[in-house]
């Protein structure tokens, strides 16, 4: 189960403003990742908790193939991303490297920034905290929980590889 | 029963299965491409226990982001991916010389029609230009195809744009795909399928092509393809002697939309900043002062781009306050266009031509914005701070349009030069 504070964005919040083109040479994702958000949200980095959660509006993650726009956000802790529609790529990436997102329109107008929500992906609900508002979503096909279960693609295929 | 759209043929070739829009498949892929992110594939094969390729002569492996190497981590990044290129024997390597992976890999032939390419690279979107169904993945999913050549499909639905009239002077592929992506919105084909028909498509040279299936995933879209033709062939001819499929979506398929544009009176188009989709009329930006024109990348670094641009500025000197920069997407691209005389003309004219590679489009080096600085581009995102500044803009438009900026110093309508 997901737990955590939201953190609320508006629509195209795209791969370059998740993480800035020009850090990518740091393949060390925990220095990288101090530089999530940045160009939208400074506070971001600084502030958010282990199993926060992002909710966005449409298109979250367009833009570039980058994996390191899902995974700085894993490293910093992010819990689930939440959005009324996501960009393909960044769908895909998410899952392969472990963190959980959501496709749910509408979410973006549902939840409050600073609401405390619980995530349940098999069961495609999310949950308010403080008024039990319950929103459902379709959960994501069984080979995808799968892969988030291993925590990504990397331990879904040595298990795969080494069989 | 309904007929087969494109993409469904494709992935029932790849996979064994036939199947509706929405299901997923597990297709076996004909080609796989990356970049200096291979660095990053590397990595997750390695930690997949994975040790050899499953089929080398369906890897290619490039670098183009930062080339040369712009920092010593990118020194490192790339040094770790060439020998790990030599360690497999990877017969399709092509280091840092030969320009960016979109222009390079139909240069050397290895895309063909009909083909299931992915590619390390959003804009992978790019071969559908010769009918090839493409698209972008993830560093850890290219390191799963690497290690089993397969990976999970969704169907997508089937969008088909019908593009009319003859484009007025001055007017090219960039306007007419600025124009779609204005009109549909950045994510208006959303996992789709886009298929670019009608006579102006027809008509269009396949680097004109290669600008609309390059920008389709601006507006979301998961492969933008134009059918085979006439041009097509003669354009692989020489390129290529592999054998081509000639698929294309049955009359009877059943497809999510069809849209219509008529681009008979179309005006030179421009995105302002900081989304792809903010398009206006050039009309509406001209005048804005510009410190920086580029002239280049995936979307329009070709031959027929340098030359576009070079007609407008022969013989005339940029404005003193702009400083334009050239890059030709490919090493064939800069020989061509170095003997054809067309980067010493630039040159006369005040600009600066850099190596082929990415350059200063994703803002890692050759070319960074300063803070409150204006850039004409002809790349295809201008994205806050993705020339390396947020607090700088990009505004997007035609080699044309940018040349006449250049010339100007602001952003200036081509068909007022
Ligand atoms: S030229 Fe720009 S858009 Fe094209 S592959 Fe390079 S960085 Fe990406």
């Amino acid at each position: 189960m997901i737990k955590g504070r939201v953190w609320l964005y508006g629509d195209h919040v795209n791969t370059d403003l998740i993480i800035p083109g020009r850090y990518l040479d740091d393949y060390d994702l925990r220095s990288l990742s101090e530089h999530a958000m940045e160009d939208i949200d400074i506070s971001f980095s600084r502030n958010v908790k282990s199993g926060d959660i992002i909710v966005a509006g449409r298109n979250f993650g367009c833009g570039s193939s980058r994996e390191q726009a899902p995974a700085v956000l894993r490293q910093k802790g992010v819990g689930a991303v939440l959005a009324d529609s996501v960009a393909r790529i960044f769908y895909r990436n998410a899952i392969n490297i472990g963190l959980p997102v959501v496709i749910c329109p509408r979410v973006s107008t549902q939840l409050r920034a600073g609401d405390v929500a619980t995530v349940d992906m098999q069961l495609g609900s999310i949950t308010r905290e403080s008024d039990g508002l319950e929103i459902r979503f379709a959960p994501p096909p069984d080979f995808l929980l799968e892969i988030l279960d291993r925590g990504g693609l990397v331990p879904y295929m040595r298990e795969r590889l080494s069989r | 029963m309904a007929g087969m759209t494109f993409a469904q043929k494709v992935l029932f070739r790849a996979s064994g299965r036939q199947a509706s829009p929405g299901d997923i498949v597990s297709a076996k892929v004909d080609l796989a491409m990356s970049h200096e992110n291979s660095a990053l594939v590397v990595k997750a094969f390695r930690e997949m226990g994975a040790e050899r390729i499953w089929d080398c002569e369906k890897v290619v492996v490039l670098f183009d982001h930062r080339v040369p190497a712009n920092t010593s981590k990118t020194a490192e990044g790339h040094r770790a991916v060439r020998r790990f290129a030599i360690e497999q024997g990877l017969p399709h390597f092509y280091d840092l010389k030969e320009g960016i992976c979109h222009q390079v890999l139909p240069e050397k032939g290895h895309i063909v029609p009909g083909m299931l390419v992915v590619g390390c690279d959003s804009h992978t979107t790019t071969y559908g230009a010769l009918g090839a169904f493409s698209t972008g993945i993830g560093a850890t999913e290219m390191a799963a195809v690497w290690a089993t050549g397969e990976l999970w499909f969704r169907i997508p639905e089937t969008l088909r744009v019908r593009v009319g009239g003859s484009l007025p002077r001055r007017v090219s592929a960039k306007d007419v795909i600025l124009s779609i992506i204005g009109d549909l919105g950045a994510d208006g084909a959303d996992y789709m399928c886009v298929e670019f028909v009608g006579d102006t498509i027809d008509r269009m040279s396949i680097s004109s092509r290669m600008v609309l299936s390059n920008m389709s995933v601006e507006m979301g879209a998961k492969a933008g393809v134009v059918f085979p033709d006439g041009k097509t062939e003669e354009w692989l001819g020489p390129r290529t002697s592999r054998p081509w499929g000639t698929e294309t979506s049955d009359a009877s398929a059943e497809i999510a939309d069809e849209v219509n544009f008529d681009i008979s009176s179309l005006h030179p188009q421009v995105a302002k900043p900081h989304s792809v989709d903010n398009v206006v009329p050039v009309e509406e930006v001209s005048g804005i002062e510009i410190d920086q024109a580029l002239l280049g990348s995936c979307t329009n670094g070709r031959l027929e781009d340098l030359q576009a641009a070079e007609a407008i500025l022969r013989g005339r000197r940029i404005a003193d306050r702009t400083r334009l920069i050239v890059v030709p997407a490919s090493r064939e691209v800069y020989i061509d266009a170095a003997e054809a005389g067309t980067l010493a003309s630039l040159v006369k004219s005040g600009a600066i031509v850099l190596n082929p590679g990415c350059g200063p489009c994703l803002g890692a080096h050759q070319g960074i914005l300063a803070a409150g600085e204006r850039c004409i581009s002809t790349t295809n995102r201008n994205f806050k701070g993705r020339m390396g500044n947020p607090n700088s803009e990009i505004y997007l438009a035609s080699p044309e349009t940018v040349a006449a900026s250049a010339l100007k110093g602001e952003i200036t309508d081509p068909r007022e030069v």
